[in-house]
C-alpha cells in the first residue's frame, strides 16, 4: 500500500472496513523507491489536474448556457451536480468491480473530471444567496432536493451498471455453454 | 481569458482536494470522510468571500478563482459516493449525519464567507 500511492485511492471511501488508513510516510523507502514514488505521485497530481480542468470547463460550458438569476431554481448547478453523481456511480462500479483499469484512470476520470465537474460551493452560496433575496422556501427545496437526488443517481449509476454487466456476464456463460 | 483563468483555478483545486483528502484520512481511523467534508467547507466559504466581492474583481479573476478554482476543489460526486459506500457498508447512521453535516457546514461556512466579504468591502 505505500510503495504505489497511486494504486491508493482515499479520495473516495474505498478503504474496506477492516482496513486502518495508513500513513503513505510511516515506511521508509530506498533511494530507488523514493524517486519512483516520488515521480508516481506527481503523475497522479497531473492528471488529477487534467480532468479537473476538464470537468470544470464543462461546468463552466453549462452554467452559461443556462444562467439564472438569484431568485430562481439554479438548473444548471442541479443538473451538473446529479449527472455527474450519475456518472461516479457508473465510474466506480466498472473500476472496481469489473475492470482492473490504468492506475491513472480513477485519478483522472473520478477524482479530476467528475470532482471538478461538480460542485458544493456553489449550491451552498446559491443557498444563502436565495434566502438573500427573500425566497426561503425555494431555498429549502434546493437544500433539500439536491443531496437526495445526488444519492439517488450515484445509487441508481452503479447499480444499474451491476445489472448490466451481470446481465452480459449471463448472457457471454449461455453462450458459452450453447457452443 | 475566462476560460484560461478557469482553467488554471482548477488545476490548483483539483489536487488540492486530493492532496488534502489524503492528509486528513490517513490521520484518523473512522470511516467518515472527513476529507471531503473539509474541502467542500473550506471551498463553500471562499466561494462566499468571492460572491460578496464580484463588484471589486475583475469577472475573469473572479471566474478563475470561483468557478476554477472553488468549483474543482469542492465536489457533489465524491461526497454522495461516499455516503452510498458508508450506506453499503450498513453504516447508514454516518451516511446520515454526513448529508447533515456536510450541508449545515458547507450553508454556514458560505454564510461567513458572504459576511466576511460584505465587511471587508
Amino acid at each position: 500500500m505505500t510503495s504505489d500511492p497511486g494504486s491508493e485511492r482515499p479520495s473516495d471511501g474505498e478503504r474496506g472496513d477492516d482496513q486502518a488508513p495508513v500513513d503513505p510516510g510511516v515506511d521508509i523507502p530506498s533511494r530507488s523507491d523514493r524517486i519512483e514514488t516520488r515521480a508516481r505521485r506527481w503523475d497522479v497530481l497531473v492528471a488529477i489536474a487534467i480532468g479537473g480542468v476538464l470537468g470544470s470547463e464543462a461546468r463552466y460550458g453549462i452554467s452559461v448556457a443556462l444562467p439564472h438569476p438569484a431568485d430562481a431554481m439554479p438548473w444548471a448547478t442541479f443538473l451538473i451536480n446529479v449527472s455527474g453523481c450519475a456518472l461516479m456511480g457508473v465510474l466506480m462500479v466498472t473500476i472496481t468491480e469489473l475492470t482492473t483499469p490504468h492506475r491513472l484512470v480513477r485519478p483522472l476520470l473520478g477524482v479530476g473530471v467528475l470532482g471538478g465537474y461538480t460542485t458544493f460551493s456553489t449550491y451552498s452560496v446559491d443557498i444563502n444567496q436565495m434566502l438573500a433575496v427573500d425566497r426561503p422556501g425555494l431555498a429549502l427545496i434546493y437544500v433539500v432536493i439536491t443531496p437526495l437526488a445526488a444519492l439517488a443517481a450515484v445509487w441508481l449509476g452503479a447499480n444499474a451498471t451491476r445489472l448490466l454487466a451481470s446481465h452480459l456476464l449471463d448472457r457471454r456463460e449461455c453462450s458459452d455453454d450453447s457452443s | 481569458m475566462t476560460i484560461l483563468l478557469i482553467a488554471l483555478g482548477a488545476a490548483v483545486g483539483a489536487p488540492a482536494r486530493y492532496l488534502t483528502d489524503r492528509a486528513i484520512q490517513s490521520r484518523h481511523a473512522t470511516d467518515f470522510p472527513w476529507g471531503t467534508f473539509t474541502v467542500n467547507v473550506f471551498g463553500s466559504f471562499i466561494l462566499g468571500v468571492l460572491a460578496a466581492s464580484t463588484h471589486r474583481l475583475d469577472p475573469a479573476l473572479a471566474a478563475g478563482l470561483g468557478t476554477g478554482f472553488c468549483g474543482a476543489l469542492t465536489t457533489y460526486s465524491t461526497f454522495s459516493y461516499e455516503t452510498l459506500r458508508l450506506l453499503e457498508g450498513r453504516a447508514s447512521f454516518y451516511a446520515a449525519a454526513n448529508i447533515v453535516a456536510s450541508v449545515a457546514a458547507g450553508l454556514g461556512a458560505a454564510a461567513i464567507g458572504l459576511a466576511v466579504g460584505t465587511a471587508v468591502g
